[in-house]
């Protein structure tokens, strides 16, 4: 189950969202296997965050038109938000450690 | 932070998942270290139709889930997370992730192998921009777009079938002329409208970096030396893997191709330390020799454990 903490967000208010502060969105679909293996990693994230960043979630079948205006084309997908600028591209799957080191660059 | 365990297993695919039942049953609470490919590469398979018992085939993510929770019924203990250093020279090993530190009598090797890339460079760079080696995770993104598969084994033909019901067109691109598939595969394949082949062919550059997705493919005929280029918006990687052993270079001995070697059943070059699974087999590869393979090296451990080992009938040379 995804943590009470990870946002929800669709294709409406995507722009919105990312606008402000640190923001760290995976991109999933059901149908994906190795977004289910990610998504312990990114709910530990957002616990261990809870305050200094967003951590959000897109799902890409209902939302098609976010991954395509940033050039997904495989899944699981992170994206670094920082103040609206597209700061890291995470492809496939990453370890908690890695990825809290890549979070931490833009605090 | 550190805790001896009798048993550690690093891997979670159908090696290491074997391994932990049999061990776990054996009452040595085994610890699992899944990595961050957890479960292996039959997560990332749709149908496996060769696993014996599932006259029907069963998902590769669903056989995993299967696994794991019967490792887990009978006391296997998993942890998310990848190995970042293991010490073999001296018992107990020590096995640290991050800043955790644990410790082990036995180690049981079942890291696996991941999939191999072009080594264009180009390739890891366009990864998620229409360079992928798995079909299942990215085919969903070339509905409607003409891709190709590189590769003439099973899982580049698998990677095709599963795309031609996406996409507008599959090219088959392989070095050879002919496949290195098994037939079933092979026949799939070519009755598939849409796949069609291009052979004695190798991918030499993909475009275009600087628009940041896949355009295109420059291709080279081998024994012409013709270069052409390819129109596509996806290309997938199917031409083998490596095995996960760069945690053990200078400590246990490998073949020449990287591979873990093991004798008398499961063992490696350090007495204490077995291995299984891809990781220590580049001829058979299947996820029911990886989960063969996991089971003798849960009982070499065990019988290791209790002193009842039997004796080495050959000494492999400790060329690391």
């Amino acid at each position: 189950m995804a943590s009470e903490k990870i946002k929800v967000l669709t294709d409406a208010d995507f722009g919105d969202s990312v606008k402000s502060g640190v923001v760290l969105v995976d991109f999933w679909a059901t149908w994906c296997a190795p977004c289910r293996r990610l998504e312990p990693t990114v709910d530990q994230l957002a616990e261990d965050y809870t305050g200094r960043i967003t951590v959000a979630k897109v799902d890409i079948d209902e939302n098609p038109m976010t991954p395509g205006k940033f050039h997904v084309r495989g899944i699981p997908t992170l994206l670094l938000f920082k103040d609206g600028d597209l700061k890291e591209t995470i492809v496939g799957l990453e370890t908690k450690d890695k990825l809290a080191q890549l979070i931490d660059k833009h605090l | 932070m550190s805790s001896e365990r009798q048993v550690i297993i690093i891997g979670s695919g159908p090696a290491g998942l074997t391994a932990a039942l049999y061990a776990a049953r054996a009452n040595l609470k085994p610890l699992v270290i899944e990595g961050v490919e957890a479960g292996g590469q039959l997560m990332l398979t749709t149908m496996v139709e060769n696993w014996p018992g599932y006259r029907d085939g069963i998902m590769g993510p669903d056989l995993m889930t299967e696994m794991r929770a019967q490792a887990v019924r009978f006391g296997a203990e998993i942890v998310q997370g990848d190995v970042t250093a293991v010490d073999l020279s001296q018992r107990p090993f020590a096995v640290t992730m991050g800043k955790t530190r644990h410790l082990a009598q036995t180690l049981i090797v079942a890291t696996g192998a991941s999939a191999k890339w072009l080594d264009l460079g180009v390739d890891k760079k366009l990864s998620g921009r229409g360079v992928s080696t798995c079909a299942t995770c990215d085919g969903f993104f070339f509905k409607g777009r003409p891709v190709a598969v590189v590769g003439g084994g099973d899982t580049a033909m698998e990677e095709a079938i599963y795309l031609s019901k996406l996409a507008t067109s599959v090219t088959v691109i392989h070095r050879r002329d002919t496949l290195r598939a098994s037939k079933v595969m092979q026949d799939k394949a070519m009755s598939m409208p849409n796949i069609s082949f291009i052979w004695n062919t190798e991918v030499i550059d993909i475009k275009d970096i600087d628009k940041g997705e896949v355009t295109s493919l420059v291709l080279r005929n081998i024994p012409t030396g013709e270069t052409s280029e390819l129109a596509v918006d996806g290309i997938f990687i199917g031409i083998g893997h490596v095995p996960n052993t760069a945690l053990f270079k200078g400590q246990l001995a490998m073949h020449d191709n990287g591979y873990l070697k093991t004798h008398d059943g499961s063992r490696t070059s350090v007495s204490g330390v077995f291995a299984a699974g891809d990781v220590q087999d580049h001829i058979y590869r299947q996820a029911v020799t990886a989960a063969g393979s996991g089971c003798m090296a849960a009982i070499d451990a065990e019988r290791f454990l209790s002193g009842t080992l039997h004796e080495s009938h050959q000494t492999v040379e400790a060329g690391l």
